[in-house]
Order: structure tokens, then sequence, then C-alpha cells
């Protein structure tokens, strides 16, 4: 399991990385990818759609089932990766490149978990 | 193998009709389409031989045994389509007068008496092509409920997460809003989450029962009065009827409203088109908003009425009538006692095989399972590799159709096995022998299964391929 140290996570499996500007990028997990198994459709939200953390933000279909994303934190969506759309299989192959939504007006970045503590998470499942 | 669009040539054909007995009526021009279809030319012997050999490379109940959770693929006793054949109903028209056609309107009324009497409903219609059309129409019953009462603010249904998918989908499709609630670990409502979830627009809640892990919710009246209360209906979704027939109705529950599989809990076909049906029961104070017609009699004759308020169609005709035969086929045959007797072998057989395979096999829940268990191979993955996807593929090599793979969505590399009533104890054995043999292949030789199958007529499906470049038809050159 690849869990990359400059990264925080929720719980429910997603990433979240602070940009310098102080927007934030969310995605799926290496576990999350390979628990889903291989994805075949992304729905993303609508730019300026606002969630709060934990509220479902979108979903995924793999060949398993259609599984929510949560909102790892609260804030706007300031942005979709729309080349997601077309080629879902990139969240297999690249899962902390392949961003699904850059969010802004963060908060709750600091009830996220670090590398380790997100390890332990998974062990425990 | 050769679709049939490739097969045939030029000219050849099949069908020798009789002479035509009543006026010929042409067309206007119109309407007439400019070229003709490209239907496949085929002789009799052709297409026999085609479906033949595509049959050959199946796997249905009748090849051997088929435990696929949640979908009841019991055996469909060959009376069923005896009686289904009689002229007297395969030679009808829905059209007719009724005089003409009591016997089939008599099928229809005695399959309603017996189904509300297995489920303690009032009402029931026959419309429903199958189980998410018959939520679909139960869900149109709450809202005309609702909405006749002039109580227009219960937009919500309340869904379980451990629920069918089709049971939130049906939701939006009426127009719902679907509030998911989640499930304790054992699949059952969490009182106190539903609780927080109802109230002042709370249309209704939707509930398998026994759930979809194979329990039976002891919370059941609580559940179903806390939406009472709330002002909310509740509704049934009868895929795990099997368990229960003639033991406990989901009217006694405090269900409202209830579907029904008869392609799975009354043996009619399943799968492959079936077709399905799928009636939709219902409480007396649903009953003026039912699908018209239904069957009414009146002094010793059946004739078609129209419910006060119904919503209307939502099929042609009256469903598909010829299951409904198949089905009050299977309820005669059975009888009362019959029926209960094959709820109890079906909650023995799935208890059989869960605990003579729960010394290897981890079992999502540590207790007595109704018709089917639940078995969770994500120890077996994370120490041998081998998925719950693997072990299915072996199983297709043993002769066996997979157990539901990957639901519930709550147990992680899920298994759901579903044994059905129907299955010997020799049968039931032999599956244990494979199971346990597949077991011991993960840990001793797992590429073989990783490989698996090998001896289907085709090896492991594209599917990623299939679902992001399906390929829905034909294409002609």
């Amino acid at each position: 399991m690849n869990t990359p140290k400059e990264f925080l996570y929720s719980k429910s499996h997603e990433w979240a990385k602070k940009l310098d500007d102080g927007s934030v990028l969310v995605g799926l997990s290496d576990k999350a990818q390979n628990d889903l198994g291989d994805l075949v459709f992304v729905n993303l939200p609508a730019v300026g759609d606002s969630f709060s953390a934990g509220d479902t933000m979108c979903d995924v279909e793999s060949v398993k089932a259609v599984s929510d994303v949560y909102a790892p934190v609260s804030g706007t969506v300031a942005e979709v990766n729309e080349m997601l759309l077309d080629t879902p299989e990139a969240i297999n192959k690249e899962p902390y490149e392949a961003w699904l939504v850059k969010l802004t007006d963060v908060s709750g970045l600091e009830d996220l978990l670090d590398a380790d503590a997100y390890i332990a998470v998974c062990e425990e499942e | 193998m050769k679709l049939i669009f490739e097969s045939g040539a030029s000219g050849r054909g099949c069908s020798v009709l009789p002479e035509c007995d009543v006026p010929v009526f042409s067309l206007p021009e119109s309407m007439r389409r400019e070229k003709a279809p490209n239907l496949p030319q085929l002789s009799e012997n052709d297409i026999s031989r085609h479906y033949t050999a595509l049959a050959g490379r199946t796997h249905g109940v009748n090849n051997g045994f088929y435990p696929l959770g949640s979908c009841t693929m019991k055996y469909n006793p060959k009376i069923n389509e005896e009686m289904a054949a009689l002229p007297g109903f395969s030679s009808i028209h829905p059209l007719q007068p009724e005089h003409t056609v009591q016997g089939a309107m008599e099928v229809l009324y005695q399959t309603e008496k017996a189904l509300c009497e297995i489920t303690g409903m009032d009402g029931m219609t026959f419309q429903p092509a199958a189980g998410a059309h018959g939520e679909f129409t139960g869900l149109l019953l709450i809202k005309a409920y609702h909405k006749h009462r002039g109580d227009s603010k219960r937009t919500k249904i309340i869904v379980p997460d451990s629920a069918h998918g089709t049971n939130p989908a049906s939701a939006a499709m009426a127009g719902f809003t679907v509030v998911s609630i989640p499930s304790q670990e054992d699949g059952c409502v969490d009182l106190e989450k539903l609780r927080a979830a109802v109230g002042e627009d709370t249309a209704g809640l939707m509930l398998t029962n026994p759930n979809t892990v194979g329990l039976f919710d002891k919370n059941i009246l609580e559940i179903t009065k806390i939406v009472h209360d709330a002002g909310g209906l509740n509704y049934y979704d009868g895929a795990n009827l099997n368990a229960v027939m003639g033991i406990s109705r989901p009217g006694d529950m405090g269900f409202d409203v209830v579907h029904l599989n008869l392609h799975k809990t009354f043996s009619t076909p399943h799968g492959g088109g079936g077709p399905g049906s799928g009636p939709v029961g219902c409480k007396a104070l649903l009953a003026d908003f039912l699908p018209g017609p239904v069957v009414k009699e009146e002094q010793g004759q059946y004739r078609f009425h129209t419910p006060e308020h119904s919503i209307g169609r939502v099929k042609s005709f009256y469903g598909n009538f010829a299951v409904v035969v198949k089905a009050l086929t299977y309820i005669l045959t059975l009888g009362a006692e019959g029926i209960r007797e094959a709820s109890q072998n079906a909650v023995l057989n799935a208890n059989y095989m869960m605990k003579k395979l729960c010394d290897l096999y981890t079992m999502a829940y540590d207790e007595r399972c109704m018709h089917e268990f639940v078995m969770s191979l994500e120890p077996l993955k994370k120490e041998t590799g081998i998925s719950a996807m693997d072990i299915a593929k072996g199983l297709l090599d043993n002769g066996i159709h997979p157990p539901t793979m990957y639901f519930p969505l709550i147990v992680h590399e899920a298994l759901m096995v579903e044994p059905t009533e129907t299955e010997s104890k020799e049968t039931l054995d032999e599956a244990i022998e494979v199971f346990r043999s597949l077991y011991e292949t993960a840990k001793t030789d797992p590429q073989a299964l990783h490989d698996a199958p090998h001896h289907t007529p085709v090896r492991r499906l594209d599917e990623v391929g299939a679902a992001r470049n399906p390929k829905l038809r034909y294409s002609f050159e």
C-alpha cells in the first residue's frame, strides 16, 4: 500500500493535499482504488458546490460496485478533474496524481490523519 | 461461435404462415418503412442448432447448483410450464370481453388472495414486470397516499445503506429524495439513526427483512413504528421473502406496501429475460391508489375494476400473466404446509452450508442465518491474494454458478450464498467439498485460481472493457 507522507487522509480513504495558494486537492487513496478494483466511471460534482466534511461529494463506479466519495474536509469546489471522465483508470494507475476536485474555503484539515495514523487505521480494518 | 446475424443466407427462412382469415389491411404509404429490416435469414434447423449451442454454453438451474444470494434461484417445476401452456391461458387476448376470460381472471383473483394471505396485505396489482418496477409502483402508491391527504411535505424516503441498490434508485425515479442511513455492523437498522432521520418530511422507509446479510431484524416492530409515528409508510422489499413464507408476514411486521418477485420466491423462471413479475401488495389504506384494472368478484362473476384514485397503469394490460399462472400453480401444488416447509428448508440448507464451511471461511456474522449467508474473503485475500472473484471463478470450473459477489457493500470481499430449499443434501455436500478444496488451492497453488476458470466456454471476461466500451448492438456493415 502506497501512502505518501506529504498527503493527509480520511478514515473513508480519501486523500487531501494543501497547495501553496491554500486550496486543497482531493483524491482516492491507493488502498481505496485497490479495494474498489478497476474503475469504469467517475461522477464529479459541479464547480461551486459546497460540502461539509463527511458529505457525499461524488461517486465512482468500479467493476464491483458504485461507491460514494466523501468530502474529507469542508469546502467549495473550485475545479474538477474532467480528464477522469474519460480516463477513470488514471485513479487506479496514479491515485495520488489523479485528483478528483480542488476545494477552496477549506476548513477541517486539522481533523485528517497523517500517513502513519492512516496506515494504522487501515491495518485495523 | 457465430452470431445469429452472421449465420444463414439471403432468402432462407422458416415461416409457414396459415392463410390469412381476416381482411387484409395495408399500412398507409407514409407509415411504411423504406428498407426491409436487417433480420437474420435462417432455416428452422439452423435456428434450433444456434440456440441449442448457445444454451450449451450457459449455466442455469437445470445445469447445476446456482447459489446466487438474494436471487433465490430455486428450481422451476415443470408443471408450472404445463399449466401456463394450457390453451385457455396461452391462446387468449387481453382485449377479449370479460365473460370469455373468466378463468384467466379467476387466476388473477385467486393468486391475489393467496399472496395477500402470505404477505398480510389487502390488495394487489400484477402489472409490475419485475422487482424494481414493483418498487417504483409501490413508491408511487406512497406518494399518491400523502398527496391525497394534502401532505405535500413528505419528500424523503429513508433507505439503509445495506439495501439493494434498486431501492434508492427506485425512490429517486419516483421523485423522492433518498436519505441513506448507516446500518449496524450486523446489517440491521440502527434505531437511533432511524429516529434521528425521520420527521415531517419522511414519506417512507424501504426495508428488506431478512436483511441483505441474511439476518432477520429483531427490532422490526420498533422500526416500522418509528416510521409510522413520524407519519411515514413502510415499504417491504420482497427479495428475501423465501426465508419467511408461511411463518411471518410483512403486513404483521408493520409494512404497508410490499413487492414480491414471483421469479424468485414463487419458482418462475429468472434471468435471461424471465420474464419476471413483481406484484405489489398493499394494506387497505393504499388499495384505492393501485394501478387498474384489478379483478373483483361479484356473485361468482369476475370483472375488471379500476380503483377510485388509481395511479394509472404501470404496464400494458395485466402484467406478465403467464408468470402469474406459474406462481399460482406453485402455491397450489405446495399448499399452506408446503409453502411453510419450503421456507424452513431454505433456512436449514443455508445454515447447513454455513456450518460446514465456517471453520475455513470467515463468516461475516457469527450467528444463525436465514435463507442465505455472507462470507468475507478478506482474510484469505490478505493471506494468499485470492479474492472473492478468484473463488467465484474457481467455482465455475466445478460446475457451480458463483454466489453473489461484492454485495452487500458493507462486507468486504463478500460472497453471498443462497442454496434454496430445492437442493438435496448430496448437492450441498458436493458444493461444500468444492468450496473446501478451493480454499486449499488458494493456499497451495494461488496461481491456478488467479487463472481460473480453465474449463468454461470463455475464460475471464474483460469486465473493464465491457463497462467502459460496451457494444450494445450488432453493427451491420
